[in-house]
């Protein structure tokens, strides 16, 4: 028999063992979103696309600064000691993957904007000739190029950060594995891409960002896979925390809403989609996205449920 | 620099939450929170059972993972006794302390920042005991620098079985139980 009795240790009467609710699995999911989107924007960017072409990358750089803007009230919505947030901002600890994003945030804007103003209409902007000025020099071949890359790196960044930041607590088993920042970034990117493919109106771009975001969901399953057998075959707290996704609590709305609607049956869809075999539905990009916002609440609440077993 | 800890005798503590009431008084702690607690665990079979009973707080370990996840500095080690100590005006409650602690012992304060046990860095600056270790009725709990041999709880560590709590986490923790 083994009986333990506390005071604390329970969220149902502690309910700071729950540290973060809604807010931050919102703020991961956008942030992924942006950081998906800036690899694909960047990446379209650098083939050399100019405004007005129907390139889906000029689009999403303003799409990026609206979702990104959101992630960032919800997470200051998170934060119970508003006033000081720019406290944040007047360090860098290198040992906090929460300092390393808040400057990478800082990054990521301008790079953003500097998308955005790249993707303008020459003729939109005549009224502000330094503006203009600014956004020729920005489509210019080479000065595209490398907004591309910077925009790629940034995104790459921002993805990572949004897993590390999960992994390197390590008073929360669930979370302890290296691989949880790249799922994060695949997942982003997969958001990215379906979104894209969502909103594309050339065809052969439409078809070949389907075709990539159904390797990016087959990575996310092998990522997924990856990340249980580490923690099954690690010491028994990592291998109870897996237990909450296989027979636990979690494992219902896992297996349920992040892999069977979230990956598989998007996956399906859009290989019947990519073989013509159906035409283009909006259904499966909205459930690839609504999948990459169940994996965010889902990892978010199971690891901050899952705990050091020992006493 | 002293490395303070605390040593707790698990044999004399009888759970009274002197130590918790003591803690709450002095440091002015809010309804609804405690930066200290008691548990109990009871382990065996019948008639063979046996019971621990553990007065429980942050541990301000020497590897303390809130410390280096605080994205501001707020959370730091004190120079005095390394105590770990939370600098309210930097806190900006983003609650990643509270994430990475594996022994529970941060929650966030009605005023915002992250709050926890201070060893009463206050009384013990001043040469007084930290408050529950001054209350505690049967003399269960010992305070005292660590890094020297002729204090104390090096004493007690040195002559009695102890245990710490959740040492597979690897943060170190500097409060010690005698078995």
């Amino acid at each position: 028999m083994l009986e333990f009795v506390t005071t604390r240790h329970n969220p149902m009467v502690d309910p700071a063992l729950h540290v973060w609710g809604w807010e931050i699995p919102v703020y991961l999911f956008l942030g992924g979103w942006v950081a998906g989107s800036m690899i694909i924007a960047g990446w379209l960017g650098r083939q050399g696309r100019s405004p007005g072409d129907g390139c889906v990358c000029h689009v999403l750089p303003w799409l990026s600064l609206v979702l990104l803007s959101l992630g960032m009230g919800a997470l200051f919505l998170d934060l119970e000691h508003k006033l000081y947030v720019w406290r944040m901002y007047l360090t860098f600890q290198p040992t906090s993957p929460m300092s390393w994003g808040g400057w990478i945030l800082v990054l990521v804007y301008p790079v953003l904007l500097l998308g955005a103003l790249a993707s303008v209409p020459p003729d939109l902007l005549s009224r502000w000739p330094v503006v203009a000025g600014l956004a020729a020099r920005l489509r210019n071949p080479g000065a595209a190029g490398r907004l591309g890359t910077v925009s790629i790196v940034a995104g790459v960044g921002l993805g990572v950060y949004t897993g590390v930041l999960l992994s390197s607590l390590g008073a929360r088993p669930l979370w302890a594995s290296a691989a949880l920042g790249p799922l994060f970034l695949v997942s982003g990117l997969s958001t990215g891409a379906a979104f894209a493919h969502l909103i594309a109106r050339n065809p052969d771009e439409q078809a070949s960002l389907l075709r990539a975001d159904n390797v990016l969901l087959m990575v996310e399953l092998g990522l997924i896979g990856l990340i249980l057998i580490g923690l099954l075959t690690a010491s028994a707290v990592h291998a109870h925390a897996a237990g909450l996704l296989l027979g636990g609590p979690y494992t219902a709305v896992f297996w349920v809403f992040v892999v069977g609607l979230g990956i598989l049956l998007p996956l399906t869809l859009q290989t019947l989609m990519a073989s013509h075999r159906i035409p283009h539905t909006v259904v499966a990009p909205l459930l690839v996205i609504g999948g990459g916002l169940a994996l965010r609440f889902v990892i978010v609440s199971a690891g901050q449920y899952s705990h050091w077993i020992s006493p | 620099m002293a490395r303070l800890g605390m040593v707790i005798d698990t044999r004399r503590c009888v759970g009274c939450m002197d130590c918790v009431v003591a803690c709450k008084t002095e440091n002015g702690v809010p309804d609804g929170h405690c930066r200290d607690w008691i548990s109990q665990r009871l382990e065996g079979a019948m008639p063979h059972l046996r019971l621990t009973i553990t007065s429980e707080r942050c541990n301000h370990c020497d590897n303390p993972p809130c410390v280096t996840c605080c994205p501001t500095g707020a959370s730091h080690v004190h120079d005095y006794g390394n105590v770990v100590l939370v600098e309210h005006e930097k806190c900006i409650g983003c609650k990643a302390c509270l994430a990475s602690c594996p022994y529970g012992a941060r929650f966030v304060h009605p005023d915002g920042y992250a709050d926890k046990c201070t060893f009463c860095i206050h009384r013990v600056e001043n040469g007084e005991l930290p408050a529950c270790v001054a209350v505690c009725p049967t003399h269960a709990m010992h305070f005292g620098d660590l890094d020297d041999p002729q204090s104390e709880v090096s004493r007690l560590i040195a002559s009695r079985r102890h245990f710490v709590l959740k040492p597979d986490a690897g943060t170190k923790p500097r409060i010690y139980y005698l078995e």
